[in-house]
């Protein structure tokens, strides 16, 4: 077996002997991108499917996600795969408030997104409308081929967020829009 | 002891309660009885308390809708079982939209307290008696009851949808 590794490309900045010299953003990004700590909010098919991505043949650890934080308290990256139902809603929303900023959140599958097929009463019509929303992973149920392509354009959301980005006010006001403060 | 037929047992509640079973008949070869929605309580305590019949066990209480039938628009629907002579009773009582009010039955039988509320929280029909009348299945703040037939199925903040690929 190969034993060669993969390092990470350094950000662009100011090399010489002995010292090297970049902003502080890229350096938090880039480390915050590949160590996320994503809470898996799973409530049918499309949680099935993260299972997989999570499991050793797709292997999600690769991304640097190898731990799953099953407490919102240490989690950087909230996962929704299935339909949730409305009166789920709160509780969802619950669950992103308990998070820490910085926060991301992915959207897997049509249900998730959009209520997909249940456009009916009992169910929320996108996860969107009680909390913002990152990435969307569109699928019913979606492949772990997609689930992970979705994961690594959160981590380029990652490694290139400034670290004001939260004190915004375009950010304020999205947060505004969905009454969190 | 004579053998339970559905014959005999509607013979038997026929005696008991008189006029105020509307019908019986036995589709799927179930006995089902239609009764006069003021009585439906007593019939199910009878059922219940008869030496002979013996239900011990309330399957199932739901509700249904024909708006077209006038002043008997909301059905009440209460399958029966008797476990130790293995029988399953259907009794139907139908109530006008006016006032969808029954007794409630979960006095009798405790496994009803559910399924009342999920009658009640689906068809919006009131069960006098019931001890906490809630809805059990919906949000809380629900203002209608999903599952009449005024009310479309669909959501109505439902946003991704175009009319014109639904042919609408």
């Amino acid at each position: 077996m190969s034993t060669e590794l993969t390092i990470s490309k350094a950000p662009a900045g100011l090399e010489g002997p002995g010292f090297f010299a970049t902003n502080i953003d890229k350096v938090i990004g880039l480390a915050r991108s590949n160590s996320i700590w994503p809470l898996p909010f799973a409530t049918s098919c499309c949680g099935i499917e993260f299972m997989a991505t999570m499991g050793s043949n797709y292997d999600l650890a690769r991304f640097g996600s190898e731990r799953m934080s099953f407490s919102p308290r240490q989690a950087d990256l909230l996962i929704v795969a299935g339909t949730i139902a409305k009166k789920m809603g709160p509780v969802l929303r619950q669950v992103y408030l308990q998070m820490a900023e910085p926060r991301w959140v992915i959207s897997v599958g049509a249900c998730a997104s959009t209520g997909g097929i249940f456009d009916t009463y009992s169910v929320l019509q996108g996860i969107d409308k009680v909390i913002p929303v990152d990435v969307y992973v569109p699928g019913c149920p979606p492949r772990p081929e997609q689930i992970i392509d979705g994961i690594m354009q959160i981590q380029e959301l990652v490694k290139n967020e400034p670290l004001r980005r939260r004190n915004t006010q375009e950010y304020k006001a999205l947060m505004q829009q969905y009454g969190i403060q | 002891m004579t053998e339970l037929t559905n014959a005999y047992i509607a013979e038997k509640i026929r005696n008991q309660f008189g006029d105020a079973i509307l019908s019986a008949s036995e589709p799927f070869d179930m006995l089902t009885l239609v009764v006069n929605p003021s009585i439906a309580h007593n019939v199910i305590n009878f059922l219940k308390n008869d030496s002979e019949i013996q239900v011990q066990f309330l399957t199932d209480v739901c509700g249904a809708q024909f708006p077209e039938i006038e002043g008997q628009e909301f059905c009440v629907i209460y399958h029966l079982h008797s476990l130790t002579n293995n029988i399953r009773i259907r009794v139907k009582a139908f109530i006008p939209a006016s006032t969808p009010t029954i007794a409630t039955v979960s006095d009798l039988f405790s496994s009803a307290n559910w399924q009342e509320r999920e009658t009640y929280d689906f068809y919006g029909i009131l069960f006098e008696g019931h001890p906490n009348l809630n809805r059990i299945m919906n949000v809380d703040e629900m203002d209608y009851f999903p599952l009449r037939k005024e009310y479309p199925l669909e959501d109505g903040t439902r946003t991704d949808k175009e009319d014109k690929y639904f042919g609408r």
